[in-house]
């Protein structure tokens, strides 16, 4: 599945960096029924890390409230060049990762 | 001067945070319905929650409720003994009270989160940040969400 | 709630019904852009924060990826879509001169992969058909829409026409009556628009995906409570093509967002 990571490729060691992610899934509530009645069962991602060379520096625990395609920005400090690795996990064991690297100078 | 909506929300934000000392609250929001009330109280306990802080910025008026975009930021120096540890999104009238967690930590530099959530129907959005000394802080917005004027049949 | 959305509509018909139709001068002309919140405007303007863009990324995979027993992937005859592919979307939809008609730009996908990679066709409205059209249309970003230039289309553009001009369904409305007559104003919270074409397909926030002209234009014939044609239907392709001969000169914006 297609993910989108806007992260930038060089920092100042101290600057505080916004990464932003967009992925996709359909983000099915569970509370939908269709025109025969039949719920729709949920399927959504629950869960969302970014680590930052092998660090967790964000975590995100997501509802069915979360729109399709889920989309989040936050921040974090430029500390040292290396890797942002990100992971969505979800129902019915959905699993996605993407990864970015930044050069901190 | 023509103000947007957004400014005036920031703005009104604004004024809550510098004009008035901060009212603390034992139950969190007098017209929020049980199940917002019993969500809340899940994650807080029986600490009191403040009202300042935090800032919820969501356009009061959203041009479709099934795509709302939503930025949580909290007045934090983001150091090391003193940082915001957690991000929670409530609503009122969804099926379900939650909207989100996000979890943060010194290293994260600004206490700030955006993404796009979905709003059923009109109602109250709380953003409660959590912070290093464990005490509790919020926000309420009222979100007027209109519905499309041509809906679709669904498949 | 759909009561009082229908007192709104039958309010509108009933101001409007001594109107007559105009159509919109070419410098009076808007994108559906022009009518959208500051939030959704810069959900459109970031491609990291468009979530159009996710189908882009994946019919770029599709272009590549060969299929049907051909064996033949979309880049083995036409090469790098950068160059070969802009500019093609913003003529769509096209003259076929075996078929004698117009095809879309999903039908030209689906000609493509029945003729030379003899590969079976899309079901419209799919993720692999939006996701390849979405790919093919984006490369015409910022491109002049050229469609209906070609004489042997005239027939069918106006045929497009007249359908726009027809009321139909049980409120008895015309899509001019809207997007000629009453742009800018608003339909219960909505703002009334042009229906100008030019960001298909689009992500719209309502379906939360991505979605093509003809779901755009079968909903409307819904929100009249009209009976609203196929897929594929040689209406439904008529008033593409005159749509899009309407926004004639206007920037393509694929993948636009819209709310």
């Amino acid at each position: 599945m297609a993910a989108l990571i806007n992260v930038p490729s060089k920092a100042k060691r101290g600057d505080i960096i916004e990464i932003r992610t967009l992925t996709s899934h359909i983000m099915e509530t569970g509370f939908r029924r269709t025109m025969d009645g039949a719920l729709v069962p949920r399927d959504i991602i629950t869960s969302f890390t970014c680590r930052y060379n092998g660090t967790e520096i964000f975590r995100a625990d997501l509802f069915p409230a979360i729109a399709a395609n889920p989309y989040l920005s936050f921040f974090t400090i430029a500390k040292e060049s290396g890797k942002l690795e990100f992971e969505w996990i979800g129902d019915n064991g959905y699993s996605s990762r993407a990864s970015a690297s930044i050069t901190v100078e | 001067m023509r103000m947007t909506r957004r400014q005036f929300l920031s703005l009104a934000g604004g004024v809550t945070v510098a004009g008035t000392i901060p009212v603390v609250t034992l139950r969190p929001l007098k017209a929020t319905p049980a199940m917002l009330n019993t969500a809340i109280r899940n994650l807080v306990g029986e600490v009191p929650i403040r009202t300042g802080k935090v800032k919820l910025d969501i356009p009061p008026l959203v041009e479709n409720g099934n795509t709302v975009p939503m930025t949580v930021s909290v007045a934090s120096a983001m150091t090391a003994d003193d940082y915001v540890k957690s991000i929670h999104v409530f609503n009122e009238k969804n099926p379900q009270p939650n909207i989100g967690n996000f979890y943060l930590n010194p290293s994260s530099g600004r206490a700030q989160v955006s993404t796009r959530i979905r709003l059923a129907d009109t109602q109250k959005v709380v953003a409660i940040a959590r912070l290093s000394d464990d005490s509790f802080w919020q926000v309420a917005a009222d979100i007027v969400v209109t519905l499309a004027a041509c809906t679709e049949e669904v498949n | 709630m759909i009561f009082w959305r229908a007192i709104a509509v039958a309010a509108l018909a009933a101001t409007t019904s001594a109107l007559l139709a105009g159509e919109i001068p070419p410098d009076a002309r808007r994108s559906g852009y022009s009518f959208m919140s500051p939030d959704t405007r810069a959900m459109q303007d970031d491609d990291t924060s468009n979530p159009g863009m996710l189908f882009v990324l994946d019919g770029e995979a599709l272009w590549g990826r060969k299929v049907g027993s051909a064996d033949k992937a979309c880049a083995d005859c036409h090469g790098d879509a950068r160059s070969s592919m802009k500019g093609v979307a913003a003529r769509y939809p096209a003259f076929d001169r075996t078929l004698g008609r117009p095809v879309t730009l999903d039908q030209r996908i689906n000609l493509c992969r029945a003729n030379h990679q003899q590969a079976s066709s899309l079901p419209y409205e799919g993720h692999d058909i939006l996701a390849l059209s979405a790919f093919v249309a984006h490369q015409s970003r910022g491109v002049a829409i050229t469609t209906g230039d070609d004489p042997q289309l005239i027939a069918f553009v106006e045929q497009g026409r007249s359908l726009f001009m027809q009321r139909e369904g049980q409120l008895n409305l015309a899509c001019t009556n809207c997007h000629d007559d009453n742009f800018d104003k608003h339909l219960a919270g909505s703002p009334i628009t042009q229906g100008q074409p030019t960001g298909y397909p689009l992500y719209r926030l309502e379906w939360q995906t991505l979605g093509s002209l003809e779901r755009r234009l079968r909903s409307c014939m819904t929100g009249v409570r009209a009976q609203a044609y196929e897929y594929g239907a040689p209406e439904l392709v008529a008033l593409e093509l005159y749509l899009m001969s309407r926004a004639r000169g206007m920037p393509m914006e694929t993948p636009a967002v819209r709310p």
